[in-house]
């Protein structure tokens, strides 16, 4: 793989990340971080969904007229989302319920529609495409860290497996109920921001 | 009369849309910096939720729930029932784009003052996770086209809420001694959790 198709696949997961940095997507990153399942589901959704209207974006991007692009991206992404859906629904009817209107937000999830409006309208199909996968690993990375800390510190559990034994079932550990509820997530990815940006001391904002 | 006051404060305290299930956090984050702008869109908000609710609740009702063209198309045996609900996405986010699209013409031809006020804000709603969110909510919800009017613009006065309130606390923040890693966006997640976990105390209020 040349060094440009890595920085386009990888840039995005630290360097340029699309929730601590770009603030996209910022939405389904809470509420979908209860249980890494979860967020692991949301994270091929996404990573799906963007790839595959950056590649179809791309594709057509000489014959979109650029007064009406808004809606033809819309339009290509809502039946991407409608097929992400509808298998959910198929194969794992519990975890669609638990999402519930979730799925349906990656439409409005400006991580999808920023990349088809920054890159694939002016790139190459297929470095439009490992721009799309990037930048769902970039999203998922922040998913998943939050959803690591909310499940074994809320639930004692990782992926539903028992890792800390709860009070409750005998064990040593006190699930904490904070972590628990949605907005926690706040939290955690504000501290998260904090620790890349004490990595990477360019990405701090003057105010 | 009572239910659709219940309606309305519920979605605005107790549902709240930014606080409580974190929808349009794209913009909440990015466009909090001053109060002014934050009225701007929150006005913005209220007015294309109050339209788009009950516009996407007929459009539903009428045509793509299930069963719901038998009578139009003469169909009576239910193994032949119409179900065209999975359209519904793509349904919805045309109707809200077109909406705005209208909207945007209506200000910029009768109220050119209001248009000019709100601006680039416009035609950034139609990307906004809270309208798209609203419209899901509706339709799990089920509600008729009266709450459902009750439902969009309470809904759309508690987002406002919020993103007045979080502008004015960063209108303040300015003037606070933030850790160089947490300015701008770290610290702004924070103070939204710290919002969120204000808000979650109006749960405790039965309506």
């Amino acid at each position: 793989m040349s060094s440009d198709n890595k920085k386009v696949l990888f840039g995005p997961v630290v360097d340029n990340n699309p929730i601590a940095l770009q603030v996209l997507g910022v939405c389904s990153a809470l509420a979908v971080t209860s249980s890494m399942a979860n967020a692991l589901v949301m994270t091929i959704a996404v990573m799906l969904v963007t790839a595959f209207s950056n590649l179809f974006i791309s594709a057509i991007r000489n014959q979109i007229p650029s007064s009406v692009r808004i809606i033809v991206q819309m339009a290509i992404i809502a039946s991407l989302v409608i097929v992400v859906d509808q298998v959910l629904k198929a194969f794992s009817y519990q975890l669609s319920k638990e999402l519930s209107v979730y799925i349906g937000l990656i439409i409005t999830n400006c991580i999808v529609m920023g990349r088809a409006e920054a890159f694939a309208m002016k790139e190459k199909p297929g470095v439009s495409f490992l721009d799309g996968i990037g930048n769902g690993l970039g999203y998922g990375a922040v998913l998943l860290v939050v959803a690591f800390f909310r499940e074994l510190l809320g639930f004692g559990t990782l992926f539903g497996i028992e890792i800390l034994q709860l009070t409750q079932n005998g064990g040593w550990y006190q699930g904490n109920g904070l972590l628990v509820l949605p907005f926690s997530s706040f939290f955690i990815i504000g501290l998260t921001i904090w620790a890349i940006r004490q990595w990477k001391p360019e990405q701090v904002e003057e105010d | 009369m009572e239910h659709y006051l219940s309606i309305f404060i519920k979605t605005i305290f107790i549902e709240n849309m930014a606080l409580s299930f974190f929808l349009g956090m794209c913009t909440f984050l990015a466009v909090s910096k001053k109060v002014s702008t934050a009225i701007g869109l929150g006005v913005a908000v209220v007015v294309v939720l109050g339209l788009a609710v009950p516009a996407n609740q007929i459009i539903y009702q009428a045509i793509l729930a299930p069963g719901a063209l038998d009578g139009m198309m003469g169909i009576t045996d239910p193994a032949n029932s119409i179900d065209l609900s999975f359209l519904s996405f793509i349904t919805f986010i045309g109707v809200i784009a077109a909406l705005v699209q209208i909207l945007e013409m209506i200000l910029d031809k009768y109220f050119p003052a209001l248009y000019q006020a709100l601006g680039i804000f416009l035609p950034l709603i139609t990307v906004n996770c809270a309208i798209f969110g609203a419209v899901s909510f509706m339709v799990a919800k089920n509600l008729t086209l009266g709450e459902s009017v009750v439902y969009g613009i309470g809904s759309g006065v508690g987002w406002m809420l919020a993103i007045v309130l979080m502008a004015g606390l960063r209108e303040k923040m300015k003037y606070s001694d933030v850790p160089n890693g947490l300015k701008g966006l770290g610290i702004t997640f924070i103070t939204a959790g710290l919002m969120a976990f204000g808000f979650l105390s109006f749960g405790g209020i039965s309506l």
